[in-house]
């Protein structure tokens, strides 16, 4: 198929920007979204110019690097990673505009690529357990009902590609705290330190200067996870529960 | 273009944070619709005749007599009410200012988020047609109605409202607000359960949804009677 592509080009993170118009031919429909840029790479790469920047690494859809806004859709039309969209969801002719994920706490390093370290400094300030260490407990020490452990794994699931951030009409990252906070909270191993972990969390997460919630959903949508919107609610309750105590 | 993010020096509070101002939005987005729910039922006084409805705008000022003073729990309500709305207003005008510098450059392919705009532009469609209301019926009690004027009109209430909704351009403005209040309840019920919680279930999440929609109909359904009724001739 043969597709007019609309990219935004940024030389680095204080450059302006602008989108930049290429044209692909004879992609095939198996070729992932990475795997069509790929091809776009090196027909720039022949022609000596500046190939295009993009985050990638395991391209299995379980790392959560990559992410593209796909003509206003965070990955894409399907419900995946862009690593794992298919060109076979697109039409021969389509115009698609590909932009990184907008957001003041994700700065733009270059091209597609963005700085998610906020995620990190979030992680950083309460996103963990304290144990201590040693030879590792028995797995049965520490007994988790069937119903916490599943929504635990659930919520563990989130892989922090940001895509939640980039879809949300005021750039929040509660689904992703929500994620971590719920992850947490439904283990034993995570009580110790619940009040602290979601003040100080959330407390990152406004200094980062990401949006509120107006819990509207975009994020879940867009989540290749699948994490539903009443993880927020839980870090909305942990919150109110700290706030209490 | 990138601003440089350090780890917060300051000390870690829970109540100055977005989902502070969230459940502050919460709070006070329920005392509204429990008023509501009383306003309606007030207002719905109107199908019962002059007498019921007047009558019912008397008690209200004489409830808790002697205890109370005259309008003594009349002015508790409005008070509690006038603080809710600073407070509800406050919250949401910051998150929208935040929103907004959350993401300052756009996207160019953009999809529509119509749920926050509703909520937004709504709700502040709805703080101007409260200020109109209250003129309207409360502070001023000016009938725009041309054939109906007056002390007689201004001080019964009955009479006041049933000129002002035979005057359609009147009822649109309210059918309109209410239209508004609909999308505002409906999504408001369920973002203020969210937000104070209690959906932490994928069951209890469906449920809270349900009720926004329910609370939605119910309200803005019963609003809705008394003025068609009127703008059809069936209370006159």
């Amino acid at each position: 198929m043969n597709l007019t592509l609309k990219i935004w080009r940024q030389a680095g993170p204080r450059h302006p920007g602008e989108l930049v118009t290429y044209k692909v031919k004879d992609i095939s429909e198996d070729m992932s979204f990475l795997e069509m840029l790929d091809v776009l790479n090196e027909e720039l790469n022949a022609k000596g110019e500046e190939p295009l920047a993009f985050d990638s690494d395991c391209r299995e859809g379980i790392c959560g690097s990559c992410g593209l806004m796909i003509s206003g859709d965070a990955h894409g039309p399907e419900r995946t990673t862009t690593c794992q969209l298919h060109m076979r969801s697109f039409s021969d002719g389509d115009v698609i505009t590909v932009e990184p994920w907008r957001a003041n706490a994700f700065p733009v390093i270059k091209d597609l690529v963005v700085d998610r370290g906020a995620f990190d400094r979030i992680i950083q300030a309460g996103g963990y357990i304290s144990v201590n260490t040693g030879s590792a407990p028995d797995a049965h020490s520490t007994p988790v009902p069937k119903e916490n452990a599943d929504r635990a794994f659930m919520a563990a699931e989130c892989i922090g590609c940001g895509a939640c951030v980039a879809a949300c009409p005021n750039a929040s990252a509660m689904l992703f705290m929500g994620a971590k906070v719920t992850h947490l909270s439904e283990l034993p191993q995570g009580q110790p330190e619940r009040d602290a972990r979601v003040v100080s969390m959330v407390d990152q997460h406004d200094h980062e200067g990401f949006g509120g919630c107006t819990n509207v959903g975009a994020c879940s949508q867009a989540c290749p996870k699948g994490i539903p919107q009443d993880v927020i609610s839980t870090l909305n309750k942990d919150l109110r529960g700290a706030l209490r105590g | 273009m990138s601003v440089a993010t350090t780890t917060s020096s300051r000390p870690a509070t829970a109540r100055r944070t977005t989902i502070g101002l969230k459940i502050l939005m919460a709070g006070t987005g329920l005392v509204f619709v429990g008023y509501l729910l009383l306003h309606m039922f007030g207002n719905l006084k109107a199908l019962a005749g002059e007498e019921a409805f007047n009558d019912y705008a008397e008690n209200l000022r004489t409830v808790g007599e002697p205890f109370l003073p005259y309008a003594g729990l009349l002015w508790i309500v409005r008070v509690v009410l006038l603080l809710s709305l600073v407070g509800h207003a406050y919250a949401a005008y910051s998150l929208w200012a935040r929103a907004g510098s959350a993401r300052r450059t756009k996207y160019a392919a953009v999809k529509t988020a119509a749920r926050t705009a509703w909520m937004r532009w709504g709700g502040t469609f709805l703080l101007l047609f409260v200020v109109w209301h209250l003129l309207q019926f409360t502070i001023v009690k000016f009938s725009v109605n041309a054939d109906k004027q007056g002390p007689d009109v201004q001080q019964n209430p009955y009479e006041l409202v049933v000129a002002s909704f035979q005057v359609p351009w009147n009822t649109l403005i309210y059918v309109l607000a209410m239209v508004a209040l609909a999308f505002h309840l409906s999504h408001g019920v369920f973002s203020a359960s969210q937000t104070l919680g209690l959906t932490g279930s994928a069951q209890a999440y469906r449920r809270a949804k349900l009720l926004g929609h329910a609370v939605a109909v119910v309200i803005v359904g019963g609003f809705l009677v008394p003025p068609f009724a009127i703008l059809f001739g069936l209370i006159k």
